[in-house]
């Protein structure tokens, strides 16, 4: 068995930023990844980092921005540490090496994104998160932190009392997928989660083929609740045939969206008439679709984005990965033509719930970045949060890990006095498929009383068991199969625009999907690199997401940021100021609601009309 | 290879049971789901063959029995515009045999997992479009690395090359302050640019004749990580001057030989051996400053 102080799950920005503090701060720290880290999706962001940094910009400002983007659903106090926080986050990035874009005076450059009342996003050309990713790992190299790569953690070890809430997580099951062995990894102080984003429960996404959502699902099976899953963030220009992202950058500098009839839709249609194409995410992503199902589309599919005007000078200086992306992966010179763009999914608002110092309801478990809902995005993440959120995050997370007082939390997880319990109906029962003997809803416990070592050890040998039982079924059912169907029902009927009956449908699909990977089988014998099995344990999570992130899309009969329904065209803010949260319960998930907190230090952000 | 008579291509009329299975089950659902065109065009398939595009995709597996000894596969897949080396091989595993096995995640030509030896050429597979390429489509594992299986190659190796150059940022100056950058003129800032480029695919690595001849060569992209740092003005002079005996060693840039192998098969257009022979002046300059 491995064992170390502090143990990071996932190597991207968050887990390689939360394994330098955790060192700094004394601790033995490892990171347990399924990539290497410098595969890591963060390497995609492009944007930039959101930081208050110069005269006539004021935390307060990316404060209130920040919440208004969120549509009064984030936490102050998370907002409030994310923005305090980022300023220096994003300096000792600088002082690490990172090579951002320079002014003529030799300071760091800055460019306005959408939602944001300064210009305040932090760059490194079109390839920030290139930058930072690499940035961190250099650091964690220097550093001497050890970390095993291409480990596949699966499952989580956890102490098994009937309220998860006493439950404690002492390590961690990893499965090495060169060799195929499957070892325990005990945690003394802690262990962080920062396995990132569920952009493959869509089919049409932005994300990398790594992102199933991992963390996630290990956590809401042993006990930890999920928050406000339904809000999923459609980034709307992505590029048609793929789904690569094309930077809001490009907006940011001053590109125009165009429909088929040549109008510029978000002034001429007044979906925006302020700010436009700097409209926030989810505005602009149902003013494209709204074109498009309105037959203004081009090839009834996608809008267009033009930056020709900039003028090759500025466009190669600021934002020359998009000249790259588009040629390679559009095959379009966007120095010459409008690049074709529809909206993708993009980002996960919802995640593990936390606090502002990482912190789950489970005693010993964090989570961090994309993974994690502490909560800084509400319903409407603004672009060019999350890279801060990773730092700032990982930061806090690593630091109290280690030991680090931080003081007391003001985001409260788990059940409190102020929590309410809920219900929604189902045209299907959601959960585990059989309970008690569905070998792959792992995680929830393991009864091998109060010894550490003998917790990861049983939790050892449960998931060789999964893994014996996935190797040795003949004949069964493709993962492939079953995850392109939940794929498939989430982008169709879970998408930008949610309808009852799609909703329910979404639900039906999902649950044949779970009952047919009862069924699943994995071809490959080997356990040499066994690509093979590895998906087959993420296609579960997957499903457990899309299950997640349908539920509570269900339960939410109000039109908040990102989550549209038809039958409430309203921001019902008597009835709906409050998170959405769902327990896994053993098999059958709970619903349940705890207030948000709109009261921060700097001021209480009362809710107002959103409109930009 | 020998393994590759044995092999017959897979045909329409020859489809192995495995696939037929599956093809049939996804045949079935079509009527049922409304599914992405390429299933349908996947069920339309089984019943008629339509335009496909033909892989040989080298493998190998040292645990399994009849993939010990190497061999070559033989895919055909269906044509569609866009269609990168990496969708083929993916709907290749999806739909025919999940046993075929590549490293591959962020689909965009920046995480780096996907380098392969495709039709003799270092190349990443998201980023090449089979219509570029002259049929069948071979593809296999990058050359001079120890095979794991299949597609993947051992990366140790490079990995141990790059942190030989210590490859991280560093100054014996005190940064200016928790709020304050360091400065960095834009001109210097372009000078290392499309030297931060590098994704770690190890395509340059592959394709250098020296560095196969020679293990203890630091390689391409370990001296780019080396120039990316030694030319950045933020970092203070005795670190740059470390940095110069770190390359300047027996198996460091003196042993390019030119052959630009690297610089022409590197997917971010990284000229690498402009970098290498930069540093090379560089090098001699700094010798006469300390002599």
């Amino acid at each position: 068995m491995h064992e170390h102080d502090v143990l990071v799950i996932g190597g991207g920005g968050a887990g390689l930023r939360a394994a330098i503090a955790a060192e700094e701060a004394g601790a033995d720290v490892a990171i347990v990844s399924k990539l290497h880290p410098v595969r890591s999706h963060t390497g995609a962001a492009e944007g930039g980092i959101n930081a208050v940094l110069r005269e006539g910009d004021e935390v307060e400002m990316h404060a209130y921005d920040t919440m208004k983007g969120s549509d009064y659903l984030a936490d102050a106090p998370a907002v409030e540490t994310l923005t305090r926080e980022s300023p220096k986050e994003t300096i000792q990035l600088e002082h690490w090496g990172m090579p951002f874009s320079r002014e003529e005076d030799g300071t760091v450059s800055q460019r306005p994104f959408g939602g944001l009342s300064f210009a305040r996003t932090t760059y490194a050309g079109a390839e920030t998160g290139h930058h930072l990713l690499h940035t961190l790992y250099q650091q964690v190299v220097k550093r001497g932190i050890e970390v095993y790569d291409e480990w596949y953690v699966s499952r989580l070890a956890v102490t098994d009392e009937d309220d998860p809430e006493d439950r404690r997580c002492v390590g961690v099951v990893g499965y090495d997928i060169r060799s195929g062995e499957i070892a325990g990894f005990r945690a003394r102080q802690g262990v962080i989660l920062a396995t990132g984003g569920p952009g493959q429960v869509y089919a049409h996404t932005t994300n990398a083929v790594a992102n199933t959502g991992d963390g996630y699902a290990m956590a809401y099976r042993a006990g930890v609740p999920l928050e406000d899953m339904e809000f999923v963030q459609f980034h709307p220009t992505t590029l048609p045939s793929t789904g690569v992202l094309i930077s809001e950058g490009v907006r940011g500098e001053g590109g125009i969206l165009y429909n088929a009839d040549g109008e510029r839709f978000l002034f001429e249609g007044g979906y925006a008439n302020n700010a436009g194409e700097l409209a926030s995410r989810d505005v602009v992503s149902r003013a494209e679709l709204t074109e498009i199902n309105e037959g203004r589309g081009i090839e009834d599919d996608y809008v267009h984005l033009d930056m020709r005007h900039l003028g090759e000078e500025r466009i190669l200086d600021r934002l020359e990965n998009i000249v790259h992306l588009a040629e390679d992966f559009e095959g379009v010179n966007p120095l010459e033509e409008p690049m074709p763009v529809k909206p993708g999914q993009h980002y996960q608002m919802g995640g593990i719930e936390t606090n502002e110092f990482g912190q789950t309801a489970l005693d010993g478990l964090y989570a961090i970045g994309e993974c994690a809902c502490a909560s800084v995005h509400g319903a409407n993440r603004l672009g060019g949060n999350a890279l801060p959120e990773l730092v700032v995050f990982g930061k806090m997370a690593g630091r109290h890990a280690a030991g680090e007082d931080l003081g007391e939390p003001k985001v409260p997880v788990g059940r409190t006095d102020d929590s309410e319990e809920g219900a929604v109906e189902t045209p299907v029962a959601p959960g585990a498929v059989d309970e008690g003997e569905d070998l792959a809803a792992d995680g929830a416990g393991d009864d091998a009383g109060d010894d550490a070592g003998g917790i990861v050890e049983a939790a050892v040998a449960a998931e060789r068991e999964r893994v014996e039982l996935l190797m040795d079924r003949e004949d069964g059912v493709n993962h492939a199969d079953i995850r392109e169907r939940v794929q498939e029902t989430m982008a169709q009927n879970v998408n930008v625009f949610r309808e009852e009956d799609g909703l329910k449908q979404a639900l039906r699909d999902i649950r044949a999907a779970r009952e047919d990977y009862q069924d699943v089988s994995v071809t490959d014998p080997s356990r040499t690199f066994n690509t093979d099995l590895i998906h087959t344990i993420e296609t579960r999570n997957v499903i457990d997401l899309a299950e997640a992130i349908t539920l509570g899309a269900m339960a939410r009969t109000e039109f908040r940021g990102a989550h549209w329904r038809k039958q409430y065209q309203a921001r019902d803010d008597e009835n709906w100021l409050k998170h959405t949260l769902l327990s896994w319960n053993d098999g059958s998930p709970e619903l349940w609601f705890k207030p948000v907190v709109l009261e921060g230090e700097l001021q209480t952000y009362e809710p107002k009309e959103r409109s930009y | 290879m020998s393994g590759e008579a044995e092999e017959a291509p897979v045909e329409a009329d020859d489809v192995p049971d495995f696939q037929q299975h599956r093809l049939a089950r996804k045949a079935e659902r079509s009527g049922a789901d409304a599914l992405r065109d390429d299933v349908q065009a996947a069920a339309a398939e089984s019943a008629e063959p339509e335009e496909t595009v033909h892989l040989r995709v080298f493998r190998y597996d040292p645990e399994v029995e009849d993939k010990q000894e190497p061999r070559y596969d033989d895919f055909h897949v269906p044509a569609r515009d866009g269609l990168s080396v990496l969708d083929a091989l993916i709907w290749a595993r999806d739909q025919y045999d999940s046993t075929l096995t590549f490293r591959h995640s962020c689909r965009q030509a920046v995480c780096g997992s996907d380098a392969f030896f495709i039709n003799g050429r270092q190349r990443l597979g998201c980023q090449t479009q089979v219509s570029a390429l002259e049929e069948p489509v071979r593809i296999e594992p990058l050359p001079h690395s120890d095979v794991t299986k299949d597609l993947v190659v051992d990366m140790e190796h490079f990995y141990d090359q790059m942190e030989a150059v210590e490859p991280y940022f560093d100054s014996s100056d005190d940064p200016p302050g928790e709020l304050e950058e360091r400065k960095q003129s834009p001109e210097n800032r372009e000078e290392v640019k499309l030297a931060t480029r590098c994704i770690w695919c190890s395509a340059c690595m592959s394709s250098c004749n020296i560095a196969a001849g020679d293990n203890k060569y630091l390689g391409p992209a370990a001296i780019n990580m080396a120039y990316r740092f030694a030319m950045d003005e933020r970092e203070s002079d005795d670190v740059t001057e470390r940095r110069f005996r770190t390359i300047e060693q027996e198996h460091g840039v003196w042993r390019c030989q030119t052959q630009f192998s690297c610089t022409n098969v590197c997917p971010k257009d990284i000229p690498l051996t402009e970098h290498i022979q930069e540093l090379k002046r560089e090098a001699v300059k700094q010798n006469l400053k300390f002599w």
